[in-house]
């Protein structure tokens, strides 16, 4: 028998969880730091936590396969303390985080460090992304294998492509090994030379230098066209083209085992928000925004399944890094607390359903790296968002629980935020938290 | 003031209207240069601050005569440009730059945006001297300036610009200002030269020089910068100048009577133009550099006089 | 004043400034700056007075003093400047400034600085149509059409045919009081 203070019931909200196939006002009850029930009535024990979620919704804790948490090395970006405590604020309760640390996540001392980190934070479930290539160099493998008995989820030179090709062959080869995915950041650096923004008639008016497309098609093509040799498993990063979409669509129609994820930025803003901007670095990343036509394939794709999970790569820099001209600027923007409203725009702009959200959200992306959660199946860890889908706020920056403000919705009204995040049953968020 | 303009960062803004003050002024300016005393107060007590972080004798020396003339204080600040701290000292000195209390800051900067980013930071007047490949709106409106006093107006004239267009602010800026003035632009260059997306801003686009300058009334030869040889955009400055420069022989056959022939200065001789060309009766290069100091006046009279008094409060970003 | 009364004031200064230039000997070295725009056909029409009498019209100048006003900070740039056009030697000549209102002595104090960057003439003597008083620098006018009293924040308004008006005139225009 469990202690009445260890049972959450979260009453009266309408629960969407894809993956168990569930769309209606449902109360759920979290017991013992897992999913106990989700039904139309329940009687909340005396003692336990209880939330009204009317008008609200109740869906799994998000997961996010794309974060960059800063710990080790540059803590004056972000801290997994920090970077988890943004997470549960935009209501992710899993996040991935990327090996670009300083030392990078290439050898088990730094995977352990940062799950110690995370446990001490106790605020979101970090899952560690190791690196492809020792010191993230493209220039030798790392030990998947240690990596993965640490506690790697997957491996990424993120930040960087691959570019050996040859090289790229044996780390899908020997990921087969351990059966980790290979999360790649795909850009050809020589198509990509000292690009900033995306090329075309917007770059040529800002006099900008451009980084075509094809930068990233190309890198694309070749990783799907070596998964048919090597086999493993492929996860194709922040997709940012319409050619990208089109080629996964066609390999994922032959079968082939890959995955992708997408960034609300991509989805959501284009290189003339680049040219609004009058070149401020908020809207500089990697890859840069692109076209409409871009976005909307990335929608599309997003919509019909082809890409399978929204990733923020939250990416923290300090003002030092960022406050530059756009060319000095560093690239990267935060996501982790904005995700939610800019995604639910692109579903009341009837581009999106709400499953189809909540989906690329939870059991989407857990899928990917075969993460636990992302679901409210009986049994699965208690990791549960409250998101009140109507609540406007205006982006503050300096009122983020991110160390770094790096984010282009600054100043911007969006509608949809997360009340209350649970995290194993115990409650990390709720809105009116002192910061 | 230019019309509505605190700054001068770009040509992409500005109306015909406010183009054609510019020119207007700089008409009555080109006078003051022609007097036994070739100064007049109106400026006087202004300081004017030319910031470069690139190297460029012609451009500060011209806004440097310009501010002279018209009696304001010109300091010049050359920056030394350090690739990794170059940011923080943008912004660094802004900062030092403002507590300064210029009343224009005349910058040039290799990063598009830079003038933009100042004028973001600081509270007085920017005028861009040229950032990165974005623009050189100086540059742009004394080609304009040039070309009205040699043809009395730009109306159904045609332009052609001959090189480097995806490296070249001044080609943006003219491109952002002659049509305004009713002027076709045609650009001409090797492809591997043509940015992306260029006709979006108005102007045809061709890869052989001969039809680029077929009837046109001016033509605009940019510099080749020795290092974009191996970009690889070209082979060698030997096959450029054969297919893309001008020299005597082509421009006697391929051009009309009456076509003049510019250059935003310094010239590569014998690469994009020979000298026979550069130094010949079609050339109004030299009076580009005088109408320089007299756009440069026009522009620092119309913003040194109109930051005086409803100064708005900064913006920081 | 109308028409005919500006008339008579112009032909008045230019039988003034042709006695006293005889009287001086400095006929010969006559020379006439106009002050943009109102004082530009002021000088043109004594000139051409003086040109009926002499034969020979003497030269003519004219000056815009907005690159030398010393309010540039209250007022802000003039978006125009029209031209400054003296294409003759200053040096031995007896120049007569010549503008329409003469009033705080601001105008003349600038077109005087702008008259000696283009030479040294032997001296200057200044005439206006209309002399309101109201002077604010130790300014006075050597001819003047006509001397009124108008009080400060008063427009006094010169019209030219020349500058588009159907016919001459002055008109005094009642401002805000300061």
């Amino acid at each position: 028998m469990s202690n009445p203070k260890d049972v959450v019931v979260i009453q009266g909200g309408r629960v969407i969880d894809p993956h168990g196939g569930v769309d209606g006002i449902r109360s759920v009850v979290l017991r013992d730091g897992k999913v106990a029930e989700v039904s139309e009535r329940v009687e909340a024990p005396s003692g336990a936590l209880v939330v009204d979620a009317r008008g609200k919704w109740v869906t799994p804790g998000f997961v996010d396969l794309h974060v960059h948490l800063r710990e080790p090395g540059q803590e004056y970006k972000e801290s997994i303390a920090t970077g988890t405590r943004a997470a549960v604020a935009g209501g992710f309760t899993s996040v991935c985080a990327m090996p670009n640390t300083v030392p990078a996540n290439d050898n088990t001392s730094v995977t352990e460090l940062m799950l110690a980190r995370a446990a001490s934070a106790g605020l979101a479930r970090v899952y560690p992304v190791g690196a492809v290539t020792k010191g993230r160099k493209g220039e030798e493998l790392a030990e998947y294998g240690e990596l993965r008995a640490a506690g790697c989820v997957a491996l990424s030179d993120d930040g960087s492509p691959v570019m050996s090709s040859g090289l790229m062959r044996r780390a899908l080869e020997y990921s087969r090994a351990f059966g980790l995915p290979i999360a790649v950041h795909e850009e050809d650096l020589h198509l990509v030379g000292k690009g900033v923004m995306n090329e075309g008639a917007t770059a040529t008016r800002l006099g900008l230098k451009g980084v075509p497309a094809q930068a990233e098609d190309v890198m694309v093509l070749r990783d799907l066209s070596l998964l048919e040799l090597t086999g493993g498993r492929l996860h194709l990063c922040h997709l940012s083209t319409a050619g990208s979409v089109r080629a996964l669509r066609e390999a994922r129609r032959r079968g082939l085992p890959v995955t992708a994820e997408v960034t609300p930025h991509h989805l959501a803003l284009t290189e003339e928000d680049v040219a609004a901007s009058d070149y401020d670095p908020d809207f500089k990343m990697n890859p840069p925004l692109r076209t409409a036509e871009d976005a909307k394939a990335l929608l599309e794709g997003l919509a019909d399944g082809t890409i399978d999970a929204i990733a923020t790569d939250h990416a923290p820099h300090s003002p030092e890094e960022k406050k530059l001209e756009f060319d000095a600027a560093l690239n990267g923007v935060l996501g982790l607390e904005t995700a939610f409203p800019v995604c639910l725009a692109r579903v009341r702009e009837g581009f999106l359903t709400e499953k189809r959200l909540v989906e690329a959200l939870t059991v989407g992306p857990a899928r990917c790296f075969g993460l636990p959660g992302g679901t409210l199946a009986r049994g699965a860890p208690g990791d549960v968002a409250v998101l009140d889908p109507t609540a406007s706020w205006v982006v503050d920056p300096m009122r983020g629980f991110s160390k770094s403000r790096n984010t282009p919705w600054k100043g911007r009204t969006l509608t949809g935020r997360c009340t209350h995040a649970f995290v194993g049953g115990r409650l990390v968020h709720e809105t009116g938290d002192p910061r | 003031m230019i019309g509505r303009h605190r700054h001068l960062i770009g040509l992409e803004g500005l109306s015909r209207e406010e183009i054609l003050q510019v020119l207007d002024l700089a008409t009555s300016m080109k006078e003051v240069l022609s007097r036994p005393v070739k100064k007049v107060p109106s400026l006087r007590g202004k300081n004017v601050v030319n910031l470069f972080f690139e190297t460029s004798t012609r451009t500060r020396s011209s806004f440097e005569i310009a501010a002279k003339v018209l009696s304001a204080d010109a300091l010049n600040w050359t920056a030394a440009q350090s690739s990794t701290t170059k940011g923080e000292t943008l912004l660094d000195t802004a900062k030092n730059l403002e507590a300064m209390r210029p009343d224009v800051l005349v910058v040039r900067h290799s990063a598009s945006g830079a003038p933009n980013f100042l004028a973001r930071h600081v509270g007085c007047s920017v005028v861009s001297a040229g950032d990165g490949a974005h623009e050189h709106p100086s540059q742009g409106l004394l080609d304009c300036f040039t070309l009205r006093e040699r043809f009395g107006s730009l109306e159904g004239r045609t332009v052609a610009i001959v090189g480097d267009i995806s490296h070249s602010r001044v080609a943006r800026s003219d491109l952002h200002s002659l049509p305004k003035l009713g002027a076709k632009v045609r650009l001409c260059g090797p492809p591997t030269m043509i940015p992306l997306g260029v006709e979006r801003l108005g102007a045809t686009v061709h890869h052989d020089l001969r039809t680029a300058v077929e009837g046109v009334d001016a033509v605009v030869m940019l510099r080749i910068q020795h290092e974009r040889i191996g970009d690889p955009l070209i082979p060698n400055t030997r096959e450029y100048s054969k297919f893309w420069g001008l020299n005597a022989k082509k421009a006697a056959e391929w051009l009309e009577p009456g076509a003049v022939i510019l250059h935003p200065g310094p010239i590569n001789r014998g690469v994009e133009l020979s000298s026979d060309v550069a130094d010949g009766p079609r050339s109004v290069i030299l009076d580009q550099v005088q109408n320089g100091v007299a756009v440069r006046m026009a522009i620092l009279y119309l913003l040194a006089g109109g930051a005086g008094e409803d100064r708005p409060e900064k913006v920081s970003a | 004043m109308n028409a005919e009364a500006v008339e008579r004031a112009v032909q008045r200064i230019a039988h003034e400034v042709l006695e006293r230039a005889r009287a001086q000997g400095s006929l010969e070295k006559l020379a006439f700056v106009g002050i943009r725009r109102g004082g530009v056909p002021l000088a043109e029409r004594i000139r051409a007075e003086i040109g009926k009498v002499t034969g020979a019209p003497p030269p003519l100048g004219t000056l815009d003093i907005a690159l030398y006003r010393d309010d540039l900070a209250q007022r802000g740039a003039s978006p125009v400047v029209g031209p400054t056009d003296v294409r003759f030697p200053l040096e031995g000549r007896t120049i007569v400034l010549a503008d329409d209102v003469l009033y705080t002595g601001r105008t003349i104090r600038a077109a005087l600085d702008e008259l000696v960057d283009f030479g040294r003439p032997r001296r200057v003597w200044l005439a206006v149509l209309v002399d309101r008083g109201g002077r604010e620098l130790p300014i006075s006018a050597d001819f003047a059409g006509a001397r009124l009293e108008v009080p400060e924040g008063d427009d006094v308004q010169v019209r030219w045919r020349e500058n588009g008006a159907a016919e001459d005139s002055v008109v005094v225009r009642e401002g805000r009081k300061p």
